[in-house]
């Protein structure tokens, strides 16, 4: 006989998860009891939201789902925003939560929150399992879900009693068959026939990448369709990292954040070629940030996007991997017209310029983009929500690594629990989390899954004691009422590191900085450094 | 503009809130919706009537499509069969009982029940036609009405199946 709870735990062995993120409570307790002695390693988070946000660093950095585990009622509800993120930038996570007994759901007892409800509008799938026997099945079909198509968070909630009864035997599948799910992954031929005679015939074309580029694990490929047929590349935040930011083909992000040689040469092209992104209004604010004659060909896994933000006149849909292998085989050896280039790289000369520094202050661009070369190539660099994510994603010059942040839903507080999980998925590899001094404040309990695992991320604290981009906005649209926007009672960040028995620093000017991260760039123990920003620092 | 879905889902729990909540979050009305099992008991159809222009039809068709539970969706609006049924409580004195009972004959609808003041009449018919009843009875004033969605299929060979 075996129970539900040991089957949950043969279920995340049989799917390779070697480690999980997650808090306990009553009604997840047969499961952590079962977790006690198993293979998997359990991350202790200090609060729910950051568990899942922990499971989408370790799934972007790992390229397999990441799982966290939360009791029912406020521990699930907890998770609501990490799964509402992991949603919006379609990471695959899976989230386990306990429920109360299954004869007692909807009286309303101690702790039970309708959470597969709640969380509805955005998970990818959910599950209420109400018996053991399909813990298998429901598993099998959650990693299955999470992890093919556009990929995303599945919620599986397991009432106490279906994780304490026990059946004969445990027997994983070994596949799935849901019958209203089968996403195409192969582009259509014809599509990919018009698409490459509409680019070979294109004067100003351009790519632009988005996260599928990335989650298809496409990389290589998509450089080389970049460097055979010199279209320059523009990324969405979401696609940073689609190639190096100082490969000549690269031209930044583009959007209301972006950079200005991006956005001007998404506006001249003639052919945009959109793989793997949605342009949401952050990337393309409005349709006449392209010209009225361009033609669009859309490459996305998900039909819904295609057509759903920007006008498309070729639409592919599959996935990237297969559909960039069509491609290549069938490009030739076209090459975009020399003159395209060169206007390209003269507004990219044109437009640069370097930000203007304060006596006193750590001038937080120049900083970020001195910060890839002082670590490894592969470093992995978080940003947070707010002025730093815009300062990371224009100034960050990305090498082999990844930069992770929540373009789509732009969560505060996702930096330091995205980086737990990052470290535990690539724990040779330096992670740098760059947050505000608000960002750092929504999640600075995390510290303590930071000091309590010897994680060497090393943090830096943009501190302004303001919350930057909303104090922009008031500046703009809001006749420079800063309502709510000054961080008063910030505590000593310093003393808060050492209380977590974290080593720490200040900085006051770029060189002060520099010489701090050199000087830690080896170790493998936790840092924060604290660095001072002068407050009227734009976003870009 | 009008349309309507007919849509082939896996018949377990939480499905119609699923597609229900598809609707309500972007702000959309269902003007009417009808679900019932097929002729294979784990597949159930589910016919909804709503409004919107063609990009919002066309969102909907694919959001629709995205759900793990939802096995086909289908935009009818070539040449389809439309039905609902309709009960209807007119008020019905003895005077007028004759002209009601005709009204109802004209339009091939049925008594299926009388009381002293009233009448209870059922209609299996589409849309335009149901309406046309409701406001031939207004007149003698109406009670109740209960209404069920509208299901609907097309005309001809084809057919919508799993």
């Amino acid at each position: 006989m075996i129970s539900g709870a040991e089957i949950m735990v043969k279920c995340l062995e049989a799917e390779g998860v070697n480690v999980v993120f997650g808090y306990p409570g009553a009604a997840i307790c047969p499961f952590y009891d079962k977790l006690y002695n198993s293979s998997i390693k359990h991350v202790l988070v200090r609060e729910e939201q950051n568990a899942a946000h922990a499971a989408s660093g370790y799934a972007r950095c790992s390229d397999r789902p990441g799982v966290c585990v939360a009791t029912s009622g406020p521990g699930a509800t907890n998770l609501i925003t990490g799964i509402a993120t992991a949603y919006t930038d379609s990471i695959p996570i899976i989230a386990i939560t306990g429920q109360v007994r299954s004869d007692l759901l909807g009286r309303d007892v101690f702790q039970e929150a309708d959470i597969t409800g709640a969380c509805e509008p955005f998970v990818k799938h959910s599950y209420l399992v109400n018996k053991t026997e399909d813990l298998p099945r429901v598993f099998k079909e959650a990693f299955h879900i999470a992890s093919t198509g556009r990929k995303g968070p599945v919620l599986i909630d397991i009432p106490i009693d279906i994780q304490e009864n026990e059946i004969e035997e445990f027997v994983y599948p070994d596949e799935v068959n849901i019958i209203g799910y089968k996403p195409n992954t192969k582009g259509h031929a014809i599509q990919v026939k018009r698409a490459l005679e509409t680019i070979k015939s294109s004067k100003r074309p351009v790519i632009v990448a988005g996260g599928g580029v990335l989650s298809s694990g496409i990389k290589p490929k998509f450089q080389l369709f970049a460097d055979k047929t010199k279209i320059p590349v523009i990324s969405t935040m979401m696609g940073i990292g689609v190639m190096p930011s100082d490969h000549e083909m690269y031209l930044g992000m583009l959007g209301t954040h972006g950079r200005a040689v991006a956005n001007r040469a998404l506006h001249e092209a003639d052919v945009v070629i959109v793989c793997g992104a949605r342009l949401g209004d952050r990337a393309v604010a409005s349709p006449h940030q392209m010209s009225e004659n361009t033609t669009v060909i859309h490459i996305d896994i998900d039909p819904a996007e295609i057509g759903k933000n920007v006008k498309t006149e070729i639409p592919i849909v599959g996935d990237m991997k297969n559909v960039l292998n069509a491609l290549l085989d069938g490009i030739g050896d076209y090459e975009v017209l020399p003159e395209w280039n060169a206007t390209v790289k003269e507004w990219k000369k044109e437009l640069h310029k370097e930000p203007p520094t304060f006596d006193g202050y750590v001038e937080p661009r120049t900083l970020v983009s001195h910060l890839s070369a002082m670590f490894r190539s592969k470093a992995i660099l978080v940003a947070d929500v707010g002025q730093n994510q815009i300062w990371c994603a224009n100034n960050f010059r990305i090498r082999e690594g990844r930069f992770l942040t929540t373009g789509g839903m732009g969560t505060m507080g996702y930096s330091i629990p995205a980086a737990v999980g990052a470290k535990f998925a690539r724990p040779k590899r330096d992670v740098i989390v760059i947050c505000g001094d608000g960002s750092f404040q929504m999640s600075m309990n995390e510290l303590a899954t930071i000091a309590g695992n010897n994680l060497g991320i090393k943090i830096i604290i943009m501190r302004n004691s303001r919350l930057g981009m909303v104090r922009e906005l008031q500046d703009k649209h809001y006749g420079k009422r800063h309502s709510a926007t000054i961080l008063e009672g910030d505590p000593d960040f310093l003393k808060i590191a050492e209380a977590y028995g974290i080593d720490h620093a200040e900085a006051h000017s770029n060189e002060e900085a520099e010489k701090i991260i050199q000087g830690i760039v080896k170790s493998d123990k936790p840092f924060i450094l604290v660095c001072d920003v002068y407050p009227d620092t734009p976003s870009i | 503009m009008q349309y309507t879905l007919s849509i082939l889902v896996e018949n377990q729990a939480g499905v119609l809130s699923k597609i229900s909540g598809l609707f309500s979050r972007r702000g959309f009305n269902i003007d009417s919706l009808a679900v019932g099992v097929t002729n294979n008991p784990a597949v159930s159809r589910i016919t909804i009537v709503a409004n919107g222009d063609e990009y919002v039809v066309e969102q909907l068709e694919k959001q629709l499509n995205k759900l793990i539970p939802v096995i086909k969706v289908k935009r009818l609006d070539g040449d389809f069969i439309s039905r609902e049924l309709i009960l209807i409580k007119v008020h019905c004195t003895a005077s007028k009982r004759s002209e009601i009972i005709q009204t109802a004959e004209i339009m091939n609808a049925k008594i299926v029940d009388a009381a002293q003041s009233c009448v209870t009449i059922e209609f299996c018919e589409c849309t335009n036609r149901i309406n046309t009843l409701i406001d031939l009875l207004k007149p003698y004033g109406i009670r109740e009405i209960v209404r069920t969605g509208t299901i609907a299929v097309d005309r001809g060979n084809t057919a919508l199946c799993v």
